[in-house]
């Protein structure tokens, strides 16, 4: 809502700096997006007055123009608009002057032809596109009559006003109004708001009821009133009313449909006018549209009407969408005599699915929407009928048409100062609180300290007490309010074993070099259903915005390998992410969801660089493993068992493994699938994907000490040639299952295959140590142990002991 | 020549030869040749049975003293050559101190999730409870019991990804209060917690909006909270996370969740005021919503809006990253490019 603090004035005494109101507004009620004056950064601009106009000799288009500007001699100035003609007050930018956009204008020669200045356009100086009358759109602008020429021309236009442009919460459309603004500044202020009654003045030799029959369902228009304006002229409307709407952001049409635009502005009261000889039958009726009902708008547009719109319809059908457009058949055009006008109130949240649904979204419709006041609604139509009979020379028919007229009260409100104070946290008096509820134009009955506040209908969106302490907060002013911190009982702050979990996970993850990635949860259908743990069903977005946002993620390890490509795309190699976040995962037949915490990380390069120290580390299988088996354990999940696996599609079938926690299914491990890899462009990129839930359930124990052997332990290496197929892991259980219980530990130290070891055979390299807690061990007994378990080795695996 | 001369020429030239030796071994043979049983001393000392009665103690402990002061002398030779003998193994073994030195693989957290861990610490330290809640929401949590009733104009504020009809991407983490307050035993002590997690609206990515992004909301209910309280608590947050010296002001606003409800201004952490461009001239940087729980909002959770009552508010890591590091493209949150993450490493930062 843009608001001329000139037009402001008509209402409220005040005499402050644009700049300090919009502050104060800002503070005290609701946002300012801007404060402008049209004419900043305008210079030497002035009425002109066309004395001669004649053909350029050298240009079919320009004309040479001999122009009074208030001075001793004509100017002369080449123009190449259409529309100049002479004995007309024109826009006139003097050498050295500057128009919009910061352009300077200068004294020139055009094709050979002297030309000292420019005749503007409005827009040209400023204007916008979507105010500019339609008659000057494509030419210059021609001022009123009784411009002087020389004056600068900022006044005659209303360019010298200063605009605050206020940003209004759905919750305050009172402020979309002249007088709702004016109401808000006198309660900031402390000032009263004068309003004048219209007067109207009525041909009672005719009446309304010879012109119009109206029926409404009160339910979908609690008010709907109609006047009639007969013998009106359709045209321009005086300049004071151009302005004033071009100054709020609307264009000057006629002086008709200008009229009820003003009116909307005074008084936030969306109003509609008919060409009376357009509606049929002498008949209007409120309803909903029916199936197969259509009108076309004053857009242009064809619109098929839907069963949840209002409409306004004549003895034919549909003439107009009511509160949101009307149609092009019934519009007010210049050959218009008699106006039919429509003030009403229509249900909002209709009018907000008509909007919707049809994208019609108005100034009328806004307002409709979020609320108007009801208590003027006939005083708006009375104000724009003597309006439009004053601006177009017509006679108001007496008498009213009356569809609904509901009967409106002030809300009352019975609110206590000691509930404000406890709100508030303040110990404002009686006294303060009441001045306050009467700055704001509320009448108070005070019965000790219990008020009864009786709020006006311009005030709709005060209906609680609630409501009425914000009131009280911010005109009070909320910098005045005490700062202080919840005083009750006190509670413990403290995670939940999931969360402190969750956090653990991250923490460890970042211990071993990984970053952790944030990725977008909305995926397509097919990343979605990659590298699936579990099976489900995908959740689709209704109405997705993109095609690579359709569905929710059932993995974590899709939206790492798109980070991997960003990365791998600027040419950063080496990238260790990893994301903890959940998966969606859906039942056949549940609409949504569940929703399980997942871990997963991404790995690709180098995980050490070369160094002048160090060999190159490249990430492998056993690096990104290391993680896992890291995680796991700090975890506490001891346990843990690799299986290879050939089960995901998107994986390499040769390295990639299910991890199991005993007998559970925990996620997987492994290289991508070089094709997956090839359709994301990046390198060998190795992943795990966890799910985080199974291990908050597995419920780790607390650590419980280990005495831990005071006596040396022994050692025994031993290296075994075997099949090349044989998995470590079988090797080491066996030795584990066969070993006594002096055996505490089996380390892999080396693997070697090729050479002397023959093809498809390999060595493993293994150093048991072995101890016991109560005494030192012997050499004998661990010899025992030893042979007997290689000898067992041997056998069992065609093993060949070196 | 006497014995006693004999023991004073021997220990001239044995004195002599100690103080220039430069070898260890070397000193080594010189105490076995001098001191030993074959040594030349032993040898003066065997002459003794040749003395008379009383020259043969005077001989005895003239010897005696010689040999002690040779090997007093060879020890502290002994010692000197030690010493030189390790400073020259140091000085061999000098390195390049300005090699650079190894590094160490460490990984971080996103800088969103170390916003949100710091404002975690911060609630926990207040007593507050982190509460999470279904990404995947109702409308009836994520919007009918935040007084939000389909077709309400506020709802436009908020474009949504739908599911179904009643189904939605949650929009805002206020859906996790409904549920808490719902399931609260007031018996058992006042309600705070705060749900920090992501929240997904409809709209078309660019440098300031994304169709993905994070909330922390709060919520304290209790019998005797106030708007006083709320202002307190913000200030604490703002200067926890933007700095000791910010002040806070609170501007008039519009949720339908609280009343009265107020956007919340912190004085620039760039300028201290002054105006900026972070602050775009005004010294103030908006940063969060607030207000008093509205009653509906209580009532609808089952909680007696004429005993209780409390505030809330809501505030946005992705913002507040992007105010507090300079970001100026709230994509780059989730593009994950390690360039950029890594930048956020440094702790113990101000
Ligand atoms: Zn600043």
């Amino acid at each position: 809502m843009k608001i001329s603090t000139k037009w402001l004035k008509d209402y409220i005494d005040l005499d402050i700096d644009a700049q300090e109101l919009a502050e104060k507004i800002e503070r005290t009620a609701v946002e300012v997006d801007s404060v402008s004056r049209p004419d900043k950064g305008l210079k030497k601009i002035v009425v002109g007055k066309t004395i001669e106009v004649k053909k350029h000799p050298g240009s079919d288009h320009l004309n040479i123009c001999k122009v009074d500007i208030g001075e001793e001699e004509l100017a002369q100035i080449v123009c190449g608009a259409p529309n100049i003609i002479a004995n007309k007050k024109v826009i006139v930018a003097l050498p050295g002057s500057r128009i919009a956009g910061n352009v300077k204008i200068k004294r020139s020669k055009m094709r050979g032809e002297i030309s000292e200045g420019m005749i503007c356009s409005l827009q040209e100086i400023g204007f916008s596109e979507s105010v500019v009358p339609k008659d000057y759109a494509d030419g210059i602008y021609f001022l009123p009559e009784n411009a002087e020429p020389g004056d600068a021309v900022y006044s005659y236009l209303g360019m010298d006003e200063d605009i605050i442009d206020l940003d209004v919460t759905p919750n305050r459309a009172d402020m979309l109004s002249m007088r709702g603004t004016a109401y808000e500044l006198a309660a900031i202020y402390d000032k009263k708001v004068t309003v004048k009654k219209p007067e109207i003045q009525e041909d009672e030799s005719d009446s309304i009821e010879k012109y119009l029959q109206i029926a409404a369902d009160e339910k979908l228009s609690s008010t709907y009133l109609i006047r009639v304006i007969k013998d009106v002229h359709v045209k321009e409307s005086p300049m004071w009313l151009q302005k004033r709407l071009w100054n709020a952001g609307i264009r000057p049409t006629n002086n008709v449909v200008d009229v009820t635009n003003y009116i909307l502005l005074e008084y936030g009261q969306p109003l509609h006018s008919f060409d009376y000889d357009k509606i049929a039958g002498k008949k209007i009726e409120v309803r909903l549209a029916k199936t197969g009902e259509s009108l076309t708008t004053l857009d242009d547009e064809k619109r098929e009407l839907l069963a949840s719109d209002i409409v306004i319809a004549d003895a034919n059908g549909p003439i107009a969408l009511a509160g949101t457009m009307g149609g092009l058949e019934s519009g007010i055009s210049e050959t218009t005599e008699i106006v039919a006008l429509e003030a009403a109130v229509f249900n909002s949240s209709s009018i907000r699915k008509t909007a919707r649904k049809h994208n019609l979204h108005s100034e009328a419709s806004m307002r409709f929407e979020r609320g108007i006041n009801r208590e003027t609604v006939l005083e708006a139509l009375n104000k724009a009928v003597q309006l439009i009979a004053e601006l177009g020379n017509g006679k108001i028919v007496s008498g009213i048409a009356k569809g609904a007229k509901e009967n409106v009260q002030a809300t009352s409100i019975k609110i206590t100062t000691k509930k404000i104070n406890d709100v508030l946290g303040t110990k404002l008096s009686d006294v303060t609180i009441i001045d306050i509820f009467e700055r704001l134009g509320f009448e108070v009955e005070g019965k000790e300290d219990t008020l009864q506040v009786l709020v006006p209908a311009r005030r709709w969106d005060i209906s609680i007490p609630a409501d009425l302490i914000e009131e009280v907060a911010r005109i009070y002013g909320y910098d005045n309010l005490p700062a202080t911190l919840p005083s009750g009982d006190a509670t413990p702050g403290r995670y939940t074993y999931k969360q402190r979990v969750i956090r653990d996970t991250r923490s460890i993850l970042e211990s071993t070099g990984l970053m952790q990635a944030i990725s977008y949860g909305l995926t397509s259908s097919k990343k979605a259903q990659r590298f699936m743990l579990d099976a489900a069903q995908e959740t689709h977005l209704d109405f997705p915005m993109s095609s690579d946002r359709t569905t929710l993620r059932m993995n974590l390890v899709s939206g790492l390998l798109d980070d991997v490509a960003y990365n791998n795309a600027r040419k950063v190699s080496n990238v260790m992410l990893y994301e903890q976040g959940r998966v969606f995962y859906r039942a056949e037949e549940d609409e949504r969801p569940q929703e399980i915490e997942h871990v997963a990380a991404a790995m690709t390069g180098l995980y050490e660089s070369q160094s002048w120290h160090d060999e190159k580390k490249v990430v492998d299988f056993y690096v990104i493993k290391g993680i896992v088996d890291h995680l796991l354990a700090k975890l506490g999940a001891t346990n843990v068992i690799y299986k290879a696996t050939q089960r995901y599609e998107e994986m390499h079938p040769g390295r990639t493994a299910d991890i199991f926690l005993d007998d559970l299914l925990l996620g997987f491990i492994g290289e991508i699938h070089p094709n997956i890899a090839k359709e994301y462009g990046i390198a060998r990129t190795y992943v795990f994907e966890l799910d985080l839930q199974k291990i908050i359930d597995f419920n780790n124990k607390l650590t419980v000490y280990q005495p831990v052997s005071k006596y040396p332990v022994i050692t025994r290496d031993v290296a075994i040639a075997i099949n090349k197929d044989i998995e470590n892991a079988k090797i080491v259980d066996f030795i584990q299952s066969r070993s006594s219980k002096i055996l505490k530990t089996i380390e892999l130290f080396d693997v070697y295959e090729g050479g002397k070891i023959g093809i498809n055979k390999k060595s493993m390299a293994y150093k048991l140590t072995y101890s016991d807690v109560s005494k030192t061990l012997a050499d004998d007994e661990v010899n025992v142990d030893f042979e007997k378990v290689m000898q067992e080795l041997k056998q069992e695996f065609k093993a060949e002991i070196r | 020549m006497d014995l006693k001369d004999r023991l004073t020429e021997l220990k001239f030239k044995a004195l002599g030869e100690i103080e220039t030796v430069e070898d260890l071994k070397r000193i080594n043979e010189i105490r076995v040749n001098l001191l030993g049983k074959k040594g030349p001393i032993t040898e003066v000392l065997r002459g003794m049975k040749d003395l008379s009665k009383e020259e043969r103690p005077v001989v005895g402990s003239f010897a005696n003293k010689v040999r002690d002061e040779l090997t007093e002398a060879i020890a502290k030779r002994s010692e000197k050559l030690e010493i030189i003998k390790i400073a020259k193994k140091l000085e061999k073994e000098k390195i390049d101190v300005t090699l650079p030195g190894v590094s160490v693989k460490v990984g971080q957290s996103h800088i969103i999730m170390q916003v949100i861990d710091q404002l975690e610490k911060f609630f926990l330290g207040m007593g507050y409870q982190v509460v999470d809640g279904p990404e995947v929401e109702e409308d009836h949590y994520n919007f009918e019991m935040m007084n939000l009733p389909k077709d309400h104009p506020a709802r436009d504020m908020q474009d949504t990804f739908y599911i179904t009809n009643q189904i939605l991407m949650r929009t805002q983490t206020s859906p996790v209060q409904a549920r808490t307050m719902e399931k609260h035993d007031f018996s058992k002590g006042p309600l705070k917690m705060i749900s920090p997690g992501k929240v997904y609206r409809r709209d078309t990515d660019d440098a300031t909006h994304s169709h993905q992004f994070h909330q922390v909301e709060g919520l304290v209910i209790d019998k005797h909270i106030t708007m006083a309280d709320l202002k307190g608590t913000l200030q604490a947050i703002a200067r926890t996370v933007f700095g000791d010296e910010r002040e806070i002001r609170l501007r008039p606003s519009y949720f339908p969740f609280t009343e009265p409800s107020v956007e919340v201004d912190v004085s620039c952490f760039k300028c201290g005021g002054n105006g900026c461009s972070v602050c775009k001239q005004t010294g103030w940087i908006e940063v969060l919503g607030a207000g008093m729980v509205h009653p509906n909002v209580l009532t609808m959770a089952g909680i007696d809006s004429t005993v209780y009552g409390g505030f809330a508010f809501g505030l946005g890591p992705d913002r507040f990253a992007m105010l507090k590091y300079g970001v100026d493209d709230i994509r780059e949150f989730y593009l994950n490019d390690v360039r950029f993450l890594s930048q956020f490493s440094q702790k113990g930062q101000r």
